[in-house]
């Protein structure tokens, strides 16, 4: 038979079990942060930034998924509406569509769209706009993958919202555009943060598609990720650690804004 | 007549009623009473346009509205707990239906402040939802439903979430809203007290169909 102080050490070994796997999670994640800014000097770190490879990758990292996570909002907004607020056939086969590119392997999306710009009709835009080993390529690689999470967080969100605002919006006189400018979109104002922070964290640390699609080519299409990829593999790992810091850093900024506006978890 | 319900088949997902016919005079206070599950909310819906109509028609003030958008249908609709706007204040929400109507500012604020003082809303005007009272915001709730003069007044359970005082309260604002305004109101409930408290006239909804019954 089962006596209250047997139920009360079988308590305290299931909370105490809980909390282990908790702390060993995060020592892991802290550990390898620590182990990153330990591995480095300041003046080392210092160095590898003022190299002009490293500070034209750290802008055009910075520009691109900064465009590809306004894309995405862009995107995930209409999208998100759509798919929380109209029910039509086909409608979950869509909501599985829109997840292929967070299960896909990255490299494979890369590949993809290398093999995409390389048909007829990828030929003809890029007779208009160079895209394939150029600078855009890199957008559209990070915009592949980046918006799909944008897509989650916007559905999440609009999930949220009592669609009853919007009955009573159209009664009141709106029509369907004016109820979700004027009493939807305020709403999920936050979700759009998230979802913009969210985009621009995964575009900001794309690396398999754009290798593939993009290149690796230095001073034009080498992203932060692809410096850390490159310095590797000539063994300069004190340059590779250095750039990680710089993602590190950006990751944590990213952290930060998104918990000073009360988002709580990024993505939700 | 200034609701008229003809024939009116509601349909939603496996829940369906047929034959609805109802008929209330300018200016009452009709209270269409039902129980849980008999189609009350779903027959609000479908008199705002927000569900199609399978069948029949919808008259209000003599204007066949059955094939019109919400927005043209005219109906000051007050929704359970009121649905009120999370981002907007008291103030905007009375103004919002005038703002999109594209009204002068000077009507709209004269509008907000004669309907602000009629819900006794005049002191809450710059506060949101998250700081209203339930029954701040079913008055405020009715301040947005009245702003555009609608045709009609459609409530559905509006009072079902206040305690027995609120409950008082707010049926005093309704009895002076159809004593100023004369707008023909149908409030729909399950509750006895707001119908003795407040009808002209009573009918029942059931799965048969619409009856009159005693006030």
């Amino acid at each position: 038979m089962t006596t209250a102080p047997h139920r009360a050490r079988a308590d305290t070994a299931f909370l105490a079990a809980l909390f282990v796997f908790l702390g060993l999670y995060v020592a892991l994640i802290v550990a390898m942060l620590v182990a990153d800014a330990s591995f480095t000097s300041p003046a080392d770190l210092w160095e590898a930034i003022r190299s002009d490879e490293i500070q034209s990758a750290a802008v055009l990292s910075l520009v691109t998924a900064t465009l590809s996570a306004i894309l995405s909002v862009w995107f995930a907004v209409p999208i998100g509406y759509v798919m929380t607020r109209f029910s039509f056939r086909g409608r979950a086969l869509l909501d599985a569509v829109l997840d292929i590119p967070i299960v896909l392997p990255p490299m494979v999306i890369g590949l993809s769209l290398l093999i995409l710009f390389s048909t007829p009709i990828g030929r003809a835009i890029e007779s208009v706009v160079p895209i394939t080993y150029q600078k855009p390529s890199i957008v559209l690689a990070q915009f592949a993958v980046a918006c799909a999470f944008a897509v989650r967080t916007m559905i999440v969100t609009f999930q949220q919202i009592d669609v009853r605002h919007e009955h009573v919006a159209l009664t009141v006189g709106c029509s369907r555009g004016q109820a979700f400018r004027h009493v939807v979109l305020p709403q999920v104002r936050r979700g759009m943060l998230s979802a913009f922070l969210l985009a621009w964290a995964r575009a900001l640390g794309e690396f398999g598609p754009i290798l593939v699609f993009s290149g690796a080519m230095r001073m034009r299409t080498e992203v932060l990720p692809t410096t850390v990829f490159l310095e590797l593999s000539v063994g300069r790992i004190d340059a590779a650690v250095a750039v990680s810091l710089l993602m590190v850093a950006a990751a944590l900024i990213v952290l930060w804004i998104g918990r000073s506006f009360g988002l709580g978890r990024i993505g939700q | 007549m200034s609701i008229l319900l003809d024939k009116v088949s509601i349909r939603a997902g496996d829940f369906g009623v047929d034959g609805l016919t109802m008929d209330i005079s300018t200016g009452s206070y009709a209270v269409l009473m039902g129980r849980t599950g008999c189609g009350k909310t779903t027959l609000i819906e479908t008199l705002c346009g927000l569900r199609p109509l399978a069948g029949g028609r919808i008259v209000l003030c003599g204007t066949d509205v059955s094939e019109l958008r919400p927005a043209d249908r005219g109906i000051g609709y007050v929704p359970q707990d009121g649905a009120l706007f999370p981002t907007m204040t008291v103030h905007d929400q009375i103004a919002f239906p005038l703002r999109i109507r594209k009204l002068a500012p000077d009507a709209i604020e004269s509008r907000v402040s004669e309907l602000s003082s009629l819900l006794g809303l005049s002191k809450l005007l710059d506060r949101l939802p998250a700081g209203l009272s339930g029954g701040e915001r079913q008055r405020t709730a009715l301040g947005r439903a009245l702003s555009f003069h609608p045709r009609v007044l459609l409530l559905d359970e509006p009072l079902s979430a206040l305690d027995d005082e609120t409950r008082e309260e707010v049926h005093g604002v309704l009895s002076d809203i159809n004593r100023h305004t004369s707008v023909t109101t149908l409030h729909i409930t399950h509750n006895r007290a707001d119908t003795e408290a407040l009808a002209d006239v009573v009918h029942i909804l059931s799965p048969s169909g619409i009856d009159p019954s005693d006030p």
